[in-house]
């Protein structure tokens, strides 16, 4: 099966996979990548029958309900809750968010 | 009294036969034990509810009663209750407890009703079987060895099984009418902007949208009313009054045409249910409707356009997710990119992070046009087919999913074959249409869903039409065995 616009949709090599991977910084385990390509293949055979039909004409849909995006005032309108958010957080020191060394 | 409809327990409740507390505790009592049995909840928020069922007994005294007051519900944890962990059925917000809560949450509060617990879902909302929970699957009250549908799994469960007479849900591609389908129950996705999604985790926000699952249809209108509305909070959330939904349900509907699209009857349709859903059009001509054939021929491209479309949507908002700010995070990564990548890499699972890598793949230079935008303008067809249709008919009729309930880890295996659950329920949400599925007949013991699709906004009449089944008919009223 050929993909769209003459991409070949056999699935993704390893290559592509990986940079896709490390584009949505994920981890993969080397032992579910054959796995996971296979299924990538019959994920994007579905998607290809996408191209029975010529779109040529149509204009993309964003969103179901076509109205404009409604401004709000420019005024705050929300109190500061830092330490009730983040309560939540894995590691936090005088406020701030604790991550691992980034600059040596 | 956990058979009693909405309707018939605000009338005790107001008649002191019972109290909000004694309602609350029988309703608990059944949760533990049955709920138990059928993991449909993910928290059991037992001390809350008993504290909000006295305070709403308290109101009773007063005279001073919002609409649902004293109600019991139970919402899906994908909805961000304060204080209350908010798990999305992640290990991902496993110790996530919001700040905040989700405007469903509070507007159903201030309707009175009474939390008990948080409903069990398939991770992020994505899934059709509800097999994809960290805390693991959700059983179908009518055959414990099947599934109860996706993702809203445990709210239709819990309904199914009479454990609460309402729970809230979400609907992206179908997770509110399938899983109401496959439980026996009525589940009601409104208009894309009817309800807000403010605190509602994002899954897919153009088609993301907030529904009901209950008993009946005028269950389902009584709650729908309490949630509905504009909220400032949500800029998609759509500025225009809330009809009357439970009211309008005793209006005459007058006249009515149902479209009937063969694409719904196609090959992959379970012959059995097609025959029930027959039967159910057959009951609608026979009270007076009219029936026209119709067509909505690029339906079968709904599945394709929304499995990009989706996944796409989905990447973006779930990078939010990165060991960091809330949610998991993985011991020991020595720098941030590490970080970033364990935390995710074990705090999502695998049709979690399937659906991230399909999205990220669909939007990466050079394939954006190829497949995002392809995605969006077959999902402008569809919508404009669908829309065209509902000039020349008041709603269109057909099945909510090709087969009824499967058995566990039956369409696990294949990514493919578990997407095709959802056949006749994405090109509604493509195209942000309302729609219901109610119970409509059974084969071999399981039910079957029939779904009716409205036109933007026809809420009020897809319950009048709805309602107007279920006067005449009792499939709604059947209870699994072991929940009586």
């Amino acid at each position: 099966m050929s993909g769209p616009a003459g991409i070949p949709s056999a699935g993704v090599s390893e290559e592509e996979l990986a940079h896709i991977a490390h584009l949505a910084r994920l981890a993969l385990d080397p032992r579910e990548v054959p796995r996971l390509r296979e299924e990538l293949a019959r994920i994007l055979a579905l998607v290809d029958e996408m191209n029975a039909i010529d779109t040529a004409d149509l204009s993309p849909m964003a969103h179901p309900v076509e109205t404009a995006q409604r401004l709000r005032r420019d005024e705050v309108g929300e109190e500061d809750r830092r330490e009730l958010l983040q309560q939540g957080a894995p590691e936090v020191e005088d406020g701030l968010y604790l991550v691992p060394r980034v600059v040596d | 009294m956990h058979h009693l409809s909405i309707r018939q327990l605000k009338e005790a409740l107001l008649a002191r036969d019972f109290s909000c507390e004694e309602l609350a505790r029988s309703h608990l009592e059944r949760l533990v034990r049955i709920g138990a049995e059928l993991n449909c909840l993910v928290s059991l928020t037992e001390e809350q509810a008993l504290a909000e069922a006295r305070e709403a007994d308290r109101r009773l005294i007063r005279g001073d009663c919002p609409a649902l007051n004293g109600i019991p519900v139970v919402h899906k944890d994908v909805f961000c209750t304060r204080g209350v962990r908010t798990s999305c059925g992640s290990r991902m917000l496993d110790n996530f407890v919001a700040p905040y809560d989700a405007t469903v949450v509070e507007r159903a509060r201030r309707q009175g009703m009474v939390m008990l617990g948080k409903a069990n879902m398939d991770e992020f909302a994505m899934g059709s079987s509800n097999e994809n929970s960290f805390y693991g699957p959700v059983r179908n009250p009518w055959d414990r060895e099947r599934v109860p549908g996706g993702s809203s799994g445990g709210s239709a469960a819990a309904v199914a099984a009479r454990l609460v007479p309402a729970a809230t849900g979400t609907d992206t591609g179908g997770s509110v009418r399938q899983p109401a389908a496959l439980c026996g129950v009525t589940g009601i996705k409104p208009t894309y902007g009817r309800v807000s999604r403010y605190g509602l985790v994002a899954y897919a926000s153009s088609l993301d949208q907030a529904g009901v699952f209950a008993r009946s249809v005028e269950d389902a209108a009584f709650v729908l009313e309490a949630i509905a509305g504009y909220d400032e909070r949500d800029s998609t959330s759509v500025d225009r009054p809330v009809e009357n939904y439970v009211s309008a349900l005793e209006e005459d509907a007058g006249p009515l045409r149902i479209g009937v699209a063969r694409e719904f009857f196609g090959s992959g349709l379970d012959p059995a249910v097609g025959d029930a859903i027959e039967e159910a059009l057959s009951h609608f001509e026979r009270h007076g409707a009219g029936r026209r054939d119709i067509s909505i021929p690029s339906l079968e491209l709904a599945i394709p356009a929304y499995y990009v479309v989706a996944p796409a949507e989905c990447s973006s908002n779930l990078s939010r997710y990165d060991g960091v700010r809330y949610g998991y995070r993985s011991a020991g990564a020595r720098d941030i990119e590490t970080l970033y990548k364990k935390s995710r890499s074990e705090g999502f699972g695998a049709e979690v992070k399937r659906r991230i890598l399909v999205g990220t793949y669909a939007l990466s230079s050079g394939y954006y046009d190829a497949y995002y935008l392809k995605a969006q303008k077959i999902r402008r067809l569809i919508s404009a087919e669908l829309r065209e249709a509902l000039r020349e008919v008041d709603v269109i009729v057909g099945p909510t999913s090709p087969f009824t309930a499967f058995r566990l880890g039956e369409r696990a295996g294949d990514p493919v074959t578990m997407y095709r659950c959802d056949v006749y329920t994405t090109a509604v949400n493509l195209a942000g249409l309302p729609a219901i599925s109610l119970p409509a007949g059974f084969v071999h013991g399981l039910p079957v869903g029939l779904q009716i699709i409205g036109d933007h906004f026809s809420e009020a009449r897809l319950l009048q039409i709805a309602h107007r089944f279920q006067s005449t008919s009792d499939w709604h009223q059947r209870v699994p065995a072991g929940c009586e």
